[in-house]
């Protein structure tokens, strides 16, 4: 039978179908952070059970840290308690623990790829949405709740009912300060927050070869955002060149059989998708979002929709501009805003940083603009020193905060003050999401430099022209 | 994590008729601090149900005393984005032990099933009729029968049939966990993993 990517890493890691049930699917990589998984080695704890493969589990603080004084201790009582627990938690199962100020700290899915945990044709799962990153290697992995998480950690494995397949294709090639998030941001407001619900997708096309490793994480990162489960791209030579030699990609002979296996991992063809579709990449311009959720993107020379033009509720649109204090109509550029956040498993990798520094390159952060500016770990924090960035940054007028995820989710002190405006690199801009009462708006990170540097939202292709000459 | 069995709940409903109501409304990321399962009830939908100075915000229906009971009714495409199960567990701890909406998002569903929350996913039109019947009469009673999958406005009588595996269902019912399952299967989990390369 002709099988899609998907199909061949789900159906070997498949160990028991039960009927009218679910998958027991196998897990080769957990990814374990503070926030969602105390209570799951607490019920790990009242069953008298422990940790199975500690030495298939990572665990790493990133959701509740401080991106300042990371070498001071933890100030608020509760993010310390939670990051205490992980600590006792990890040190008592025997799991690889990469706690505030390890070499190997950072964002969990930043520092999965970087460490070569993630390798194509595996499952990884992690008590966080975003896990669909991972996807980028060829690997199926998406996020899971903290049931799930203490059930990963009994047995090693999850009990899913397979999602069905639908394919995202796109060829062409990209504009102008067309990036991987805006391809994202893109396909997410054509299919809306709920429109791959119930799937997992595969991007396929010129588009995604092209990208690199980087922007497939971006792009698979936000999979997530359309409702799908998760998102994956064929490994290819990229794939290889980027994993080979990194801690824990296999070596030697075992990288060579691992290879063969990786082989097999494209679509065959004539294998059938639940559904297709298809864009075109030319027709792509940067993005911005103007409402409370990841699907109210539009190009950013456009004007907001009018809510006539959309399908769903009209009141909740109406909520949602109200929220933003935003018109029907109004134009997003010229748009004044307060904050710029850069950073997050999104957008919060060395080749973000490029883009960004690409921008404010000889030019100075607007006086009423706040950045942050947030590496996703420590590996990308030394790449930004090493290549001169940080010289860059500084120059500029910014300053360069330590990893974590920061101001993506605000737990820590990180959070925009109510009815301010932030241009954010980040995945989500619901509501109070970046702090209570703040206003998000998504976009890549050329649009939070042009923003950043001039204070409103502005098209980042004005500030590119002479550079293109 | 044990729960109470789901049989047959017979209950008022509290209406939310708002589209893509997300987890991070449901129970914003500061409350996420907690190592221990407890009290997050206080601060399900914390922002719409609170202003900055602690004061309910009058107009939120879980601060209006006519609505009550178990039954929570959202708009669609209920419990998107983030996978925190607090999300769930808030709902829970507040009392509520089923979500209807004409659509769900797939972590949040799955979180609710585990731990003893019956998501139930019924049609566009039936939801308009649901929210229909509350704004008639807040006190109008609705039962939802997990055994024969049917929830129904009992005051009409209209019903519609929801859709959930066998398998989950069973576990409803007896407040069973995947766990104790697994647990019991170890040798075969066993035997995959020496064959399978880390
Ligand atoms: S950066 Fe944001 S989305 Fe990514 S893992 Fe952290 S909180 Fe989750």
């Amino acid at each position: 039978m002709k099988k899609t990517l998907f199909d061949k890493v789900w159906d070997s890691h498949v160990i028991r179908s039960i009927d009218k049930g679910p998958d027991v699917l196998f897990i080769d990589r957990h990814l374990v952070h503070e926030v969602t998984s105390p209570v799951a080695f607490l019920g790990l704890k009242n069953r008298a059970s422990k940790v199975l493969y500690p030495n298939r589990t990572f665990a790493t603080a990133d959701h509740n840290t401080p991106t300042i004084n990371q070498h001071l201790p933890v100030q608020d009582p509760l993010s310390a308690n939670q990051l205490r627990a992980l600590e006792h938690n990890a040190i008592e199962n025997n799991i690889p623990y990469w706690g505030l100020g390890h070499e190997k700290n950072g964002i969990v899915h930043v520092i999965g790829p970087e460490n070569g945990i993630t390798v194509p044709g595996a499952t990884i799962v992690c008590g966080d949405s975003h896990t669909s990153t991972h996807g980028a290697f060829g690997a199926i992995a998406f996020g899971i709740g903290t049931s799930e998480v203490e059930m990963v950690l009994a047995t090693q494995c999850i009990m899913q009912p397979k999602p069905k397949k639908m394919k995202i294709q796109i060829d062409g090639s990209l504009n102008k300060a067309v990036t991987p998030k805006d391809v994202a941001l893109y396909i997410i407001s054509q299919l809306s927050t709920s429109g791959a619900t119930g799937y997992f997708v595969e991007y396929a096309g010129d588009i995604f070869k092209e990208m690199s490793m980087e922007g497939r994480m971006t792009v698979c990162n936000l999979s997530i955002e359309m409702g799908a489960r998760g998102g994956m791209i064929a490994p290819d030579e990229k794939t290889y060149n980027y994993i080979k030699d990194r801690e824990f990609t296999p070596k030697g002979e075992a990288w060579d059989k691992a290879m063969e296996y990786w082989n097999t991992l494209s679509t065959d063809v004539g294998a059938v998708f639940d559904k297709e579709i298809r864009f075109n990449g030319n027709d792509i311009e940067p993005m911005i979002t103007y409402g409370t959720n990841p699907g109210m993107g539009m190009g950013i020379s456009g004007g907001i929709p009018s809510s006539g033009s959309l399908e769903g509720g009209v009141a909740t649109y109406k909520k949602s501009l109200d929220y933003m204090n935003f018109q029907e109509g109004d134009n997003m550029l010229g748009k004044s805003i307060d904050f710029v956040f850069l950073g997050s498993c999104t957008n919060g990798r060395i080749e973000d940083f490029r883009a960004f520094t690409s921008i404010i390159k000889g030019r100075k952060k607007a006086e009423h603009v706040t950045a942050w500016l947030v590496p996703g770990s420590h590996k990308v924090e030394e790449a930004i020193r090493e290549e001169g960035l940080l010289d860059i940054i500084h120059q500029a007028g910014f300053e360069l905060r330590e990893p974590g995820c920061s101001a993506c989710l605000a737990m820590n002190d990180d959070k925009i003050p109510a009815g301010k405006y932030a241009v954010s690199t980040s995945n989500r801009n619901f509501e109070g999401r970046q702090g209570p009462g703040s206003r998000t708006l998504l976009a890549s990170p050329l649009v939070a430099a042009a923003a950043a540097v001039t204070g409103k939202v502005t098209d980042p292709r004005e500030l590119m022209v002479e550079e293109s000459v | 994590m044990a729960y109470d069995k789901f049989k047959v709940l017979k209950s008022t409903a509290v209406p939310l008729p708002i589209e893509n109501v997300d987890t991070d409304q449901i129970i914003p990321a500061r409350f996420l601090k907690a190592t221990e399962r407890k009290g997050f009830g206080d601060n399900l939908f914390r922002d719409w149900r609170y202003n900055p100075d602690n004061s309910p915000k009058e107009q939120f229906v879980l601060n209006n005393p006519i609505y009550r009971g178990k039954i929570l009714v959202g708009g669609k495409n209920f419990g998107s984005g983030s996978s925190r199960e607090h999300a769930a567990w808030a709902i829970y701890d507040y009392g509520f032990r089923c979500v209807v909406s004409s659509f769900f998002a797939d972590i949040f569903r799955g979180n609710c099933l585990n731990i003893g929350v019956l998501p139930v996913q019924v049609s566009a039109e039936f939801l308009n009729e649901i929210f229909e019947a509350i704004e008639a009469d807040p006190n109008t009673e609705f039962e939802v029968d997990l055994k024969n999958q049917r929830f129904t406005i009992l005051a009409s009588g209209a019903n519609t049939n929801f859709e959930i595996n066998d398998y989950k269902k069973e576990n409803l019912l007896n407040g069973f966990d995947d766990i104790d399952y697994l647990l019991n299967m170890k040798d075969e989990i066993e035997e995959y993993a020496l064959k399978t390369p880390l």
